[in-house]
C-alpha cells in the first residue's frame, strides 16, 4: 500500500480520475515537489488537454489551460515573460508525443528553462481509448482494434531516447510509479526537474510510466502488472541525458 | 521633438508596438510580412525584450498565449496561410479572454496562393476564423502612419476590452514606403487582476481557461462576452468620410483599396458625379450606422475589394438593401486601378439616370 499525506500543494478538489489511474499518484509528486521546494508561490503550470485538463483545478499554483499539444510553446511564452517563475508543464502523450511533438523537440531543443511531466499511458485516455503515438505494437485500442500493425501505424516514439540526441536539454528520465519503489525514484527524478529549473539548468523531462486501467481494459493491479511486464521492457526506466553538472555556452 | 522618419509599414507596425510597451514577439517568417520579424529581431534584443522564432505559426500564437495569460503585451505577425494556422489559438485568445495583438499582411489565396497584396481574409478576420462564438477587434490601415497608429491603439483596445485585436493589413500597406510620425504615447495602465504572477501564497490560484463542460455555464460566459462585444460596438466603430456632404455614389473600400479609390472619386468629381467614400477603419466593429445613415442620400454604393467580393456582404446588411451595392473587385494579387473603380462608378451613375444636378 502506498499512503500519502496530501500536500498542501493540491486543493480540497475531489480528483475525477478512474480508480487505478496513476494520474492521481503522479499529481501528488508534482504537488509535493511545489511544497518541498517551498515554490507554490512561484509556480505556474500548464495543464493538457487530455485526462489531465483539470490539473488547474488542483494545483494550488497558477494555472493555465492549453490547446492540446501546445504546453511546451504556451510554457515559453510564461518563462519569457516571467522568468523568475517556476514554469512546468503536465503532459499526456497524445499531448506531447503526437499532436504536440513539434512544440515538445523544440522547447527541448531551446533548452527551455521549463519543467516537463510526461504522463506516458501508451493511450489517449480522455477521448475513450484510442491508439497514442506510444502504444505498444500489437496493443489492442478502439482505434487499433486488431492490435497496433506496425507496418502500418508504426512504432511507438520513444520520448526519451529520442530527445536525447539533442545537444540541448539539460535532463531527460524515464520513470514509472507501478510499485513503492518506482514511486520514490519518479519522486526523486520530478523534483530534480524543478530544482533544474531553479538553478537555470534548461530544460528537464520526466517521463513517467503511468496506467490507464479504464482503457486498457484491466483491473488496477493488472495495470500495474502491464507496466513491469510489457511497457517497462520497451521503455527502459533511466536518466537518458543530464548535462546538469556542466557549465553550459 | 519627434521627426518623420521614412519606413515600410511592417517596420512601423513593430517601432510602434515596441513605443506601445510591447517586449514580446513571436513570429514565423512568411512573405510579404517578414520585415516585422526582422526589425524586432534586431531591436527587442537591444531593449530587454523577448524575440523569439518559434517553429511554427502554432506554437508562436501559443507562446503569445502563454505571454498574455501571464499578463504581459505580447503580438505575433504573419500573412494569410499562417493566420489560418494560427486560428485555433486566437479561438483559445478570445475563449480565455486573452489580449494580444495579432498582424495579417494578407497575401492572395487559398492555398498557397501567392505573395501579392489581398484582402481576401476578410471573412477569417471578421467572422471569426476560429471555431466558437467570438470576434475579434478587427483595424484596417491604409497608410503607414495608420499602421503605426493603429498597432498603438490596439494594444489599447485589447486589454480594455480583454480580447484579441487584429490588424488587417495587405502585401501594400506592409511594403510600401511613407513618412511616419513615431510619438511614445502614455500607455493605458490596465489592471490584471487575473493574470498568473504566481500565488506569491497571498492569494488563491488564477486560473486561465476555456474549458467549461456545464452547458449552462458555458453560455453564460459567452452572453457575457457579447455584452461585452455590444460595448466595443458601441464605442470603438471607426470610419472615415471622404467627400460624403453631398455624395450620391458611396464607395466603400478600405486599405489600399481606399487609397485607389480617393484617385477614382476625385476624377468622378471633376466629371460632375456627385461620388464620396466611406472607409472602415474597423472591419469589425463594421460602421453599420454610418452606412445605415447615408442611405438617406446616397443612391448607390460600390464595394471595392482585392477579393472576390466579402466585405460588400456587411455593405448590403448595413444598408439592409434600401438601395443597390455593386462590387468592382480584383482578387489573387491584384489591385484595381483608378481606372476601374472610375469606371464602376460611371456605370453606376449611368444606371442611374446620368448626372444629376
Ligand atoms: C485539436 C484537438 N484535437 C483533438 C482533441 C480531442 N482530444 C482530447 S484529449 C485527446 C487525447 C489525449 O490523450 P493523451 O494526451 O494521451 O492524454 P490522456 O488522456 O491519456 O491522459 C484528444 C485527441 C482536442 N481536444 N483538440
Ligand atoms: S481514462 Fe485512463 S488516464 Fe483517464 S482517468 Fe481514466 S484511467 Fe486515468
Amino acid at each position: 500500500m502506498i499512503v500519502f499525506q496530501k500536500p498542501k500543494t493540491l486543493t480540497d478538489a475531489p480528483f475525477h480520475y478512474c480508480p487505478g489511474c496513476t494520474h492521481g499518484i503522479i499529481h501528488r509528486l508534482v504537488a509535493e515537489a511545489l511544497e518541498e521546494l517551498d515554490i507554490e508561490g512561484e509556480a505556474i503550470g500548464v495543464a493538457p488537454v487530455g485526462c489531465a485538463v483539470f490539473a488547474y483545478n488542483y494545483f494550488t499554483c497558477d494555472m493555465v489551460e492549453a490547446a492540446h499539444g501546445r504546453a511546451p510553446a504556451v510554457a515559453t511564452g510564461i518563462k519569457r515573460a516571467r522568468p523568475d517563475k517556476v514554469v512546468f508543464t503536465y503532459q499526456g502523450d497524445g499531448d506531447l508525443a503526437s499532436i504536440g511533438m513539434a512544440e515538445t523537440v523544440h522547447a527541448a531543443t531551446r533548452n527551455e528553462n521549463i519543467s516537463v511531466i510526461f504522463v506516458n499511458n501508451a493511450i489517449y485516455g480522455m477521448t475513450g481509448g484510442q491508439m497514442a503515438p506510444t502504444s505498444l505494437p500489437g496493443q489492442v485500442t478502439q482505434t487499433s482494434p486488431y492490435g497496433r500493425d506496425v507496418k502500418t501505424a508504426g512504432y511507438p516514439i520513444k520520448v526519451c531516447e529520442m530527445l536525447s540526441a539533442l545537444d540541448a536539454p539539460a535532463y531527460i528520465e524515464r520513470v514509472a510509479v507501478n510499485s513503492v519503489k518506482n514511486v520514490k525514484n519518479a519522486k526523486r527524478a520530478i523534483l530534480k526537474a524543478f530544482e533544474n529549473q531553479m538553478q537555470n539548468k534548461g530544460f528537464s523531462l520526466i517521463e513517467v510510466i503511468s496506467a490507464c486501467p479504464t482503457n486498457w481494459g484491466m483491473t488496477p493491479g493488472e495495470a500495474l502488472n502491464w507496466i513491469e511486464e510489457k511497457m517497462i521492457p520497451y521503455y527502459p526506466l533511466g536518466v537518458y541525458k543530464d548535462q546538469t553538472k556542466e557549465e553550459k555556452p | 521633438m519627434a521627426e518623420k522618419v521614412l519606413m515600410k509599414g511592417n517596420e512601423a507596425i513593430a517601432e510602434a508596438a515596441i513605443l506601445a510597451g510591447c517586449r514580446h514577439y513571436f513570429g514565423y517568417p512568411i512573405t510579404p510580412q517578414t520585415e516585422v520579424a526582422a526589425y524586432m529581431a534586431k531591436r527587442m534584443p537591444k531593449i530587454g525584450g523577448v524575440f523569439l522564432q518559434a517553429e511554427s505559426e502554432i506554437a508562436a500564437i501559443n507562446m503569445v498565449y502563454g505571454v498574455s495569460s501571464a499578463g504581459l503585451r505580447c503580438m505575433t505577425s504573419s500573412s494569410s496561410p499562417g493566420i489560418s494556422l494560427k486560428s485555433e489559438g486566437i479561438s483559445y485568445l478570445a475563449g480565455c479572454d486573452l489580449p494580444a495583438l495579432i498582424v495579417n499582411v494578407q497575401r492572395g489565396g487559398p492555398g498557397l496562393g501567392g505573395i501579392q497584396p489581398s484582402q481576401a481574409d476578410y471573412f477569417q478576420a471578421t467572422r471569426g476564423g476560429g471555431h466558437g462564438d467570438y470576434h475579434l477587434i478587427v483595424l484596417a490601415p491604409s497608410s503607414v502612419q495608420e499602421m503605426a497608429d493603429l498597432t498603438m491603439d490596439g494594444f489599447d483596445l485589447a486589454d480594455t476590452y480583454r480580447m484579441p485585436t487584429m490588424i488587417l493589413a495587405d502585401g501594400t500597406m506592409g511594403q510600401m514606403m511613407e513618412p511616419v510620425l513615431l510619438t511614445e504615447r502614455t500607455k493605458k495602465e490596465i489592471e490584471k487582476p487575473w493574470a498568473l504572477t504566481g500565488t506569491g501564497k497571498k492569494r488563491k490560484h488564477n486560473i486561465v481557461t476555456s474549458l467549461s463542460l456545464v452547458p449552462e455555464e458555458l453560455e453564460k460566459q459567452n452572453f457575457a462576452r457579447y455584452e461585452r462585444y455590444r460595448l466595443v460596438e458601441e464605442n470603438e466603430t471607426r470610419y472615415e468620410e471622404f467627400m460624403m456632404e453631398d455624395a450620391e455614389i458611396c464607395v466603400v473600400a478600405f486599405g489600399v483599396a481606399s487609397r485607389v479609390s480617393r484617385n477614382a472619386i476625385i476624377a468622378a468629381r471633376e466629371m460632375g458625379i456627385k461620388a464620396g467614400m466611406i472607409r472602415p477603419i474597423t472591419l469589425w466593429p463594421f460602421p453599420k450606422k454610418a452606412l445605415r445613415q447615408a442611405t438617406e442620400k446616397v443612391r448607390a454604393f460600390i464595394s471595392v475589394e482585392l477579393s472576390m467580393g466579402q466585405m460588400i456582404e456587411d455593405v448590403q446588411l448595413a444598408t439592409q438593401c434600401r438601395r443597390p451595392v455593386t462590387l468592382c473587385n480584383r482578387a489573387g494579387g491584384m489591385i484595381p486601378d483608378p481606372e476601374q473603380i472610375l469606371a464602376a462608378i460611371e456605370n453606376t451613375s449611368e444606371k442611374m439616370g446620368g448626372v444629376l444636378v
